[in-house]
């Protein structure tokens, strides 16, 4: 059988801020949204192999072997100067990884986890991978007590959703702008499949958070913030919000000459929603 | 004048001390000015060098390091010494407590260990309502901090859940004071789920209390159990230890040649060391100090045969980072397998040797092995076996690196996570965190969580803002801010993810 590998950028053993309790999770490379928000824009692309990365890397650790750029991770000194030059927001450094290797992982750390997170880039690029590794979570003795969560932005259709929801016990979903003109300009592509999905979520039941990035002048006016509002009560007014702060982290690009969000700014929009009736509003607990 | 009275005088003119502390430090200053115990050359060399070390603990040992009371005979019988009669309400509970505490000695001179709360105090609360509890309990810790104020003084509770250890919990994350420090005893079969996360949530809140591991703790002990003291230090109730020396094991790595070296010449040589000084120590304590005549012997708080030597060390980090240097290999330890291994040897050969070495006037008739958690000027070295403050790894792999340790260190071994404040919203995280270290063998668990003004920071508890202030104007009310403030600029230690401290660690006037 043709089992399928997926391309990971990095993967942590702990994290409390990707799903319930502490969970292992995989940041999977490759995305079909292009935010100048991103604050992992290295994770956007795959790599195509140019080699634009090699000559910079201070320590040897990139080579070009029958024309793929190889990274040996033993002698990297994570300086991520490759990230820095690449062209095209890839990254020379993933790892492949096969669902027994994941598997692997999981037993090595079971007694600290709760679950699993699939993040990115976006996931659901790799939707394949991503059913058979929830599938043999599931079908495993041992690690079938772990919860399996989706990180994702929505831009999965409908029914490939469907093929993946049986296996997946909640999704944290992005969304970026209710505006259509906005969320283009911000990701490059339309909103509507988006929306679709959270209603799906919801309706599924695995709809465990949504995610809404302030951005100053961009995301935070009035008619957007009314809009959310609308959006969440017609979903059940106590689904989980969990609103975040643009920050310059990580970004590059165009978007560091935006704004930051602020922590009373947050704090006075948290409050516009509650008093909307939304009553499972969650804001960020640090502002970096 | 001479440099002695030069020296009390600059402590009584100390603008940055109150004047207990400038009490205390003249008294140390006096006990020091005696002859040590008599020692050997070669102990007194690696003394002299501080290849091992006898924690300041004074030249005179006229009291035991850390005196572990059972407290429930006061309560109970009263004590004819004091002239107290038996408690018979909550309050007579709580006032004899109150009283007992300023007539049990330590190293600090203040009592290291206050009892196990809710075991002393519950049957004393079936009149009480649940308000009143909270509001009698809420002043008894006020009375603590203010009129105790040493972050090494320590509380226990758990593991089963009741009123009084919620009660407890509950005003603790409420005051957010340094002192006590607390620790809640926990146990999978008979702490109920919802305890443990309230010790959860308060670890989130203010970074206590710390989390000890009933399951591996309790069989150590006989029926009449143990009580975990100051800096996370493990011992028998109804005594406590003697003494605790430490060897430096980054000392020991920097005089051997190699690894080989190190096992079979070097570490057995200071191991030898420091198990003289520990008995020159004891042997003052046991045979010349009269300490034992004490009414505490005689109305059985505490019994002579029931204190233990703590045999401590630490370093450990630097140790194998040294040992890693000299076999030309570049893994780190903490980080890298070979490097964690070597330390896992080093501490079985540690616990091993202890554990075969009779001693006399000892609990058991041997001394308990004890990952040390730092004096507050230990020049570059990481206390026990931790991971160097800020290079620990992530929360997980840090616990994988570490447990190995633990089965080694019967009397404790104090580690601190460093958790970012994204755990405020997931407390269910922090939950499994410190059930997969228990799984895998940690005896004890300590948090600091990175926005809380309340750190630990070698063991003992400071609050962020105090050392601010003191290093400001000079002075606080609470002796482990000195002892912090020190910690904090020679120990690298604000610069560890998040941390936790205790109060012994001020030792001297170091001016
Ligand atoms: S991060 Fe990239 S550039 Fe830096 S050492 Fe590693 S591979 Fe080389
Ligand atoms: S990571 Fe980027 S720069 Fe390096 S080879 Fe791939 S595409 Fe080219």
């Amino acid at each position: 059988m043709n089992l399928p590998l997926a391309t990971v950028s990095k993967v942590l053993k702990f994290s409390c801020v990707d799903g319930p309790g502490n969970r292992l999770v995989l940041f999977l490379q490759g995305c079909n949204f292009a935010c100048p928000t991103c604050h992992n824009p290295h994770t956007m692309k795959l790599c195509n192999d140019c080699g634009d990365c090699v000559p910079e890397c201070p320590t040897g650790s990139l080579t070009i072997v029958q024309g793929k750029v190889v990274h040996d991770a033993s002698i990297c000194d994570q300086c991520d100067k490759c990230l820095d030059v690449c062209p095209i927001n890839a990254n020379p450094k993933v790892t492949q990884y096969s669902v027994d290797d994941v598997l692997a992982l999981l037993y090595q750390n079971k007694p600290f986890l709760n679950g699993i997170t699939i993040s990115g880039g976006e996931a659901t690029t790799q939707l394949k991978f991503i059913i058979a590794l929830f599938t043999a979570i599931k079908t495993d003795e041992k690690l079938k007590d772990l919860t399996c969560f989706i990180d994702s932005n929505g831009y999965l259709p409908e029914a490939a959703w469907k093929t993946v929801l049986p296996v997946t016990d909640g999704v944290m979903l992005d969304i970026k702008a209710f505006n259509n003109t906005l969320h283009h300009l911000l990701t490059t592509r339309s909103n509507q499949r988006v929306l679709a999905t959270a209603k799906l979520l919801f309706e599924a039941g695995k709809l465990h958070e949504l995610r809404y990035l302030l951005i100053p002048g961009r995301t935070d006016s009035d008619e957007e913030i009314e809009d959310l509002a609308n959006f969440v009560r017609a979903l059940d007014t106590d689904t989980p919000l969990r609103l975040n702060a643009f920050q310059h982290h990580g970004v590059k690009g165009e978007a560091l000459t935006w704004p930051t969000m602020k922590e009373p700014d947050v704090e006075r929009i948290a409050a516009e929603l509650r008093s909307a009736g939304l009553t499972n509003v969650v804001v960020p607990a640090v502002y970096i | 004048m001479s440099e002695l009275l030069k020296r009390f005088k600059g402590i009584t003119e100390d603008p940055g001390l109150s004047f207990t502390q400038k009490a205390r430090y003249l008294s140390l200053e006096a006990e020091n000015s005696l002859p040590y115990p008599e020692l050997d050359e070669e102990t007194a060399k690696a003394l002299e060098e501080r290849v091992i070390c006898d924690m300041y603990e004074g030249h005179v040992p006229f009291k035991p390091r850390y005196v572990m009371p059972d407290y429930s005979v006061v309560l109970e019988k009263g004590s004819a010494f004091l002239e107290l009669e038996p408690a018979t309400t909550l309050d007579e509970a709580i006032n004899s407590l109150m009283i007992a505490y300023h007539h049990v000695p330590s190293v600090t001179n203040m009592p290291v260990f206050i009892g196990r709360l809710d075991n002393l105090l519950l049957p004393y609360c079936d009149e009480v309502s649940d308000e009143d509890l909270y509001k009698k309990l809420k002043l008894f810790w006020r009375y603590l901090d203010r009129v105790l104020p040493d972050a090494f003084m320590h509380a226990n509770v758990g593991p089963t859940d009741n009123r009084v250890a919620r009660t407890i919990m509950r005003i603790d994350a409420e005051l957010k004071q340094i002192a006590p420090n607390l620790t809640f005893i926990w146990d999978p079969d008979v702490s109920s789920d919802a305890i443990f996360s309230q010790a959860c949530e308060s670890i989130i809140e203010c970074s206590k209390p710390h989390i000890a591991n009933n399951p591996l703790h309790q069989p150590l002990f006989d029926d009449y159990g143990y009580g975990v003291a100051s800096c996370y230090n493990v011992l028998p109730l109804c005594g406590g230890a003697s003494t605790l020396t430490r060897i430096n094991l980054r000392e020991v790595a920097r005089r051997s040649k190699d690894t080989a070296d190190f096992f079979e010449n070097v570490l057995p040589k200071y191991i030898d060391l420091n198990f003289r000084l520990t008995e020159a120590r004891i042997d003052h304590l046991f045979n010349k100090s009269g300490f034992f005549e004490s009414f505490l012997v005689k109305e059985d708080w505490i019994s002579r045969d029931r204190f233990t030597a703590m045999y401590g060390i630490f370093a450990m980090a630097q140790c194998v980072d040294e040992l890693q240097a000299k076999e030309g290999r570049a893994g780190k330890y903490g980080h890298d397998e070979t490097a964690n291994q070597l330390g896992h040897r080093i501490s079985k050969v540690l616990y091993e040797v202890v554990e075969m070495r009779p001693m006399e006037n000892c609990w058991r008739g041997k001394a308990m092995l004890h990952s040390q958690a730092g004096l507050s000027d230990d020049d570059g070295c990481t206390p026990g076996v931790r991971i160097p403050y800020g290079s620990e790894p992530d929360p997980v792999t840090h616990v994988q690196a570490l447990a190995e340790h633990h089965a080694f260190y019967p009397s404790g071994v104090s580690e601190i996570l460093t958790l970012d404040e994204t755990i405020e919203n997931n407390p269910a995280a922090l939950e499994q965190l410190v059930k997969g270290a228990f799984q895998l063998g940690f005896r004890e668990f300590s948090a600091n969580v990175s926005n809380n003004d309340l750190v630990r920071i070698t063991g003992y508890m400071v609050r962020l803002s105090d050392i601010a202030k003191f290093k400001e104007c000079g002075g606080s009310r609470i002796n482990t801010t000195v002892l912090g403030a020190e910690a904090a600029e020679t120990g690298k230690i604000l610069e560890r993810a998040p941390r936790v401290m205790s109060h012994e660690l001020a030792p001297r006037y170091s001016q």
